[in-house]
Order: structure tokens, then sequence, then C-alpha cells
């Protein structure tokens, strides 16, 4: 069997294990379905309430749609190794003939799907029960901006499972140190362009804000108040995906070989 | 050292295998594994044994490419661990006594669906041998249940399940009946020996703490104690390595007057068996070399307050071989082997 096929083949097997399992649960439906979607509703009701613009409405429903995916970042990727470590089976991932990417790769795929059906859940919130509205969009446009977006997030994600691993039991008050401020800094319920320079910086960062911004502008036209135009925030979002894919490879490399010369980081006890 | 045939090489081959460990707080260095040299031919069943802390798992782990060895080299399959790391994983298993792999939510049979895809195991022969293993490790009942409502003792047949799921050339069995019952723990055995038996060429490193196991499966066992190889022989070999004297099984009761403390009676080493409750008394075991007088030692333990019950000889078992080449009995370590250290991390 190719490399390829192997890789593949793993990559299908993770996603299979996270989208089987989750649907078993049905309580997914209130806890990441419904709940999430409480803070992108008060937004919009908010602007409602204080007349702005309607713009401002689509704005909070695109921002609370990426939310949705940032939280499945930081909890389904970002602390999968450090929890998988815990249980004991990080080291048969290590064992495994396949490539630790693809691992990561059925991870964030699984997780994207999942992550997809629940944000489905948003948008009809807020398209067809509070009847916000959108302009005229390009479908191909969208479709690319959205792409480029979760391929950069899922990939710092994957960055994050390395470094959240080396960094051991803070992997879970990092993760909620990090919701917040990136959720902040990346204007998911108001137009980034407020941030002034720091927007600018956070942007050039993290994905979710450029991906915010530039779904916004397919979405909404000049009534996204956008950070910068659209052209150069899919430029970014690309140099964003290679930096991110590459990153993490080397960390998950330099991961594996830390563990090989300290053997401290597979055994739940070490 | 034979030089290999390239087209046959043996399942494993270790030369000087070294593994130090960094002490914690700045304690220097903790030697694991220390020149271990070891040759193991296809279709073995090669046992493993030593107290904790001996450094089996350190070499399980550099064998499956988990650890980098500190000098020596080792090949599995004719692979470098090192060098061919991939080509490795691709032909070995992996199971570890205690270890909990899969998600809960996931059933017995989807787990090791998930685990055969990472090794590749096209869906046509992932189904029947997934089916067949289920059947082996008697979850057939369990199959569709979910890993988090198994007792541990099936979960552990799980994992046992897991690690052929991609009918590997090289399997390394790391205590793997540990928590299973007895029941449970010979029906794995017998699938060991079929597996092996009906599978030209495949191959099996198992380390266990049941010496009955390592006697009724292993073709040849090494026994292992602080990072060296003592010896390494058929069970037959190693029972000539001991042989001579008399083995004698005492059963004394309780108020032993301080003996349990003592690492030998009238010269004679000597090792505590598990007491038994029932009855108050407690095993000791001792091998009495030719010349030596049983009397001296039924004297001193009685000088001491102890009351003998019953006395048995027998012949020489594993038990006795381990005993006189390590110096204590496997169940006298005290430390969780935990890559050549201590539960503290260290090294």
């Amino acid at each position: 069997m190719s490399t390829l096929a192997l890789n593949l083949r793993a990559t299908w097997g993770r996603t299979y294990g996270r989208l089987v399992g989750a649907f078993r649960e049905p309580t997914w439906l209130i806890t990441d379905a419904i709940l999430p979607n409480l803070g992108m509703l008060a937004f919009v009701m908010l602007y409602r309430a204080l007349g702005a613009p309607r713009s401002f409405e689509a704005l909070a429903v695109v921002g609370g749609l990426l939310a949705t995916y940032w939280i499945n970042v930081l909890w389904g990727m970002g602390a999968q190794f450090y929890w998988e470590k815990q249980s004991g089976q990080l080291q048969l991932y290590f064992v495994a003939p396949c490539s630790r990417m693809a691992i990561l790769s059925g991870m964030a795929l699984g997780g994207f799907l999942l992550t997809t059906a629940r944000s489905a859940f948003g948008l009809f919130l807020g398209f067809v029960v509070m009847g916000v509205r959108v302009e005229p969009f390009s479908l191909p446009a969208l479709l690319s901006v959205f792409a480029l977006t979760m391929v950069a997030l899922y990939a710092l994600g994957m960055v994050m499972a390395s470094l959240f691993l080396l960094w051991g039991r803070e992997a879970y008050h990092l993760s909620n140190a990090l919701y917040q401020p990136v959720q902040f800094l990346s204007g998911l319920y108001f137009p980034l362009r407020t941030l002034g320079p720091l927007g600018i910086v956070a942007a050039g960062i993290v994905p979710l804000g450029l991906g915010v911004d530039a779904l916004r502008q397919v979405l909404l036209g000049a009534g996204a108040h956008a950070l910068m135009p659209l052209r150069f925030e899919n430029a970014l979002l690309v140099v964003l995906c290679a930096v991110f894919l590459w990153l993490a490879r080397v960390a998950l490399a330099h991961l594996e070989s830390l563990a090989k010369r300290e053997g401290r980081l597979t055994q739940r006890w070490q | 050292m034979t030089p290999d045939d390239p087209q046959n090489p043996p399942a494993v081959d270790v030369r000087g295998l070294t593994r130090n460990f960094r002490a914690a707080r700045g304690g220097g260095e903790v030697c694991a594994l220390g020149g271990v040299d070891v040759r193991i031919e296809r279709g073995e069943i090669f046992g493993l044994l030593g107290p904790n802390g001996a450094g089996k798992t350190t070499l399980i782990k550099i064998l499956t490419t988990l650890l980098f060895p500190t000098a020596g080299e080792a090949r599995v399959a004719g692979f470098d661990v090192i060098r061919d790391a991939g080509e490795v994983r691709r032909r070995i298993g992996l199971v570890s006594g205690g270890e909990s792999s899969g998600y809960g939510i996931l059933t017995v049979r989807e787990c090791l669906w998930m685990f055969s895809q990472f090794y590749g195991v096209p869906g046509k022969v992932a189904g029947p041998r997934i089916a067949g293993l289920i059947e082996t490790a008697g979850l057939a009942e369990q199959a569709r249940t979910r890993i988090n409502r198994l007792s541990t003792g099936q979960r552990q047949r799980m994992n046992f399940a897991r690690g052929f799921v991609s009918d590997p050339e090289v399997v390394f069995l790391d205590e793997p009946t540990l928590g299973m019952d007895v029941n449970a723990a010979r029906a794995m055995r017998e699938y060991v020996a079929r597996w092996v038996r009906e599978r030209p060429g495949r191959t099996v490193l198992l380390t266990t703490h049941t010496m009955h196991e390592a006697e009724e499966l292993c073709d040849r066992i090494a026994i292992i104690d602080h990072g060296r190889l003592l010896a390494c022989d058929s069970f037959a070999g190693l029972r000539r390595l001991v042989e001579g004297g008399q083995h004698v099984e005492l059963e004394v009761r309780a108020s032993d007057g301080g003996t349990r403390a003592l690492p030998s009676l009238a010269g004679v080493p000597i090792v505590w068996g598990a007491p038994h409750p029932e009855r108050g008394t407690r095993a000791l075991k001792f091998r009495l070399p030719s010349g030596g007088s049983l009397a001296d030692v039924l004297r001193e333990l009685e000088a001491r307050g102890a009351r003998i019950e019953a006395i048995a000889t027998r012949e020489t078992s594993l038990e006795d071989v381990f005993v006189a080449l390590v110096g204590r009995g496997l169940e006298e370590s005290d430390e969780r082997e935990d890559d050549g250290a201590g539960p503290t991390g260290a090294p």
C-alpha cells in the first residue's frame, strides 16, 4: 500500500471515529448547537434594538458562525493530543505507520464536519428565525473564502495540538485563556476595523479575524466595514494556511523527536 | 554474531543497546539498558522476564520506535528502528497491559476498525479480521457496546485484539494479560500460540509478570535486571543453569519473629510468597544447595518463633531460575517500571 493511500485511510479512520462518536450523544444539540449561538443572538437583538444598520446584524451572524469553529479548534484540536496522552492513547498513534499529520487531519476534518452541522443551526437561527438579510453574493467567492479560512484555522489547531502537549497540564488553562481574547481581537461581533492597528496585527496572526472580515465582505459588500481589501485578505489567508501547515509539520516532528529523546511525552505519568 | 540472511533477517536483532535517562532534580544519569544483545528469530515466541524497572519496557519502546537508544543498534524485521522507523511500524503491533485505547463513545468494533485504518488495512480484509478477533477475545456480545461501558478486563481484551488487527509480523506484548481474569488470560495465551503456529514467520516478544505464562508460551526466555541480560535460553536450558540442590517450599505460620525481613536463613537465600489469610500462614521458598542442611534452615526458623506447617520439595521452576539469577522474586519489586524509572519520572 502506498504511503498516500495509508495516510488517506488513517485520515478517514480518525474522521469516522470523531463523527460517529459525536452523533451518538444527542445532548450535543443543546450544548454545542443551541447554547453557543445565544451570544450571537444577543448581538443581533442588541443591534436591532439600537437601530443599527441591518448589515450589523449579519455581521454578528457571520461572527457567531466562525465562533463555533474557533471553539472546536481550541477544544477539539488544541487540547486533543494532551487528552490522548492522558488516556494513554498517544503512544499508539506514534507506533502506527501512518503520518501523525494524517491523524491530525482526520481530527480536523471530523471536527470541521461536526461543527458545520452545529453552525448550520446558528445560520438557521440568524437568517430564518431572526430574519437577518445579506446582499446578493457570489457563491464561489463565498466558498473559496470559507475554505481558506477553515484550512488556516484548523492548521492553526494542528500547531496548537503539538504545542499544548508540550505545555502539558497548562493546555486546559491555555484553551480557556485564549478563547475570549481571540474572539475579541477577531471582531466576531463587531467590525474588525473598529480595533484599528490592533485589529491588523491580530488578523496577521490568527486567521479567525481575517476570515470573518473576508466572509463579511463577500456577503455584505460595503456594509462589512472591512479592515482591508478582500484580495489582500485572501492572499494573507493563503500565506497563513501555508505557514500553519508547515509549522504543524515542524511542531509534530519536534514533538516526536522530543518524545523519543526524553521518553516523557507519550506516557501519561511522565 | 552470525551474519544475517538479507532475504530472511531475524525478527529482532539488538546489539549493544544502551539507554540512559536523565535523572530528576539533577541526579545525573540512570542506565535503563546497559549494552543488551538479543537476537530473536522469526517464528519465535520470546519471553522477557524481569522485575519492575529492569528495562523491559524501555527495550520494547526502543524496538517499537517510541524511544531512541543512547547507543547500540536495534533492527526489527531487518529494519533499523531509528533510520527506518516507518518500515518498522508497518510490521509491528504493540499491546501494553493496562492501556486504554480507543474513545469511550465508540463501540468495540468501531474502535478496532479505526485502528485498522491507521495501518491501512483494506475494508474487505478488516471486517472479517475484526470479527474473528472479537470472537477470539470473547467480546462477541460486546461488539456493539460502547467502550466506556466495558469492564476493565473486557477493555484489556479489546486492547489485545487491537494489537493483532494489522496482522503484524512482530507483536510486542508488554504484560498483555494485566487486568484479565484467569479464563480470558488463558484464551489470550492460546490465541498467541495458535497465531504463531498458523502463520509461519510471525514473532511475539512477550514481557510478563506471570511466570507460568512465560513457561507455557515461550520458546526462549531472557531474564533481565538492572538493564542487563542475565540469561537467555529455552526453559530447559535455563533450568540447567540452576540445577543441583533441592527446591523447598515451606508453609510457615505468620508469627515469624521478624524472619520476613531476612534475606536468608542459615546462609540460604529465601523468598517469601503471598500470605494465606484463611490459614494464617505464608509460603517460603528457597533452593537448598548441594551439601546444604535443611535442618539448619528449619532450626533457625523455629528459633525465631516461626511454626512450620508443611514442607514440600519440587522440580526447578522458572521462578527458581529467576530468583537464582536476579536474587529476588518477581513479586518483590517495589516500583512500577517507567522507562527504567520509578513513578517519580526519575530518570
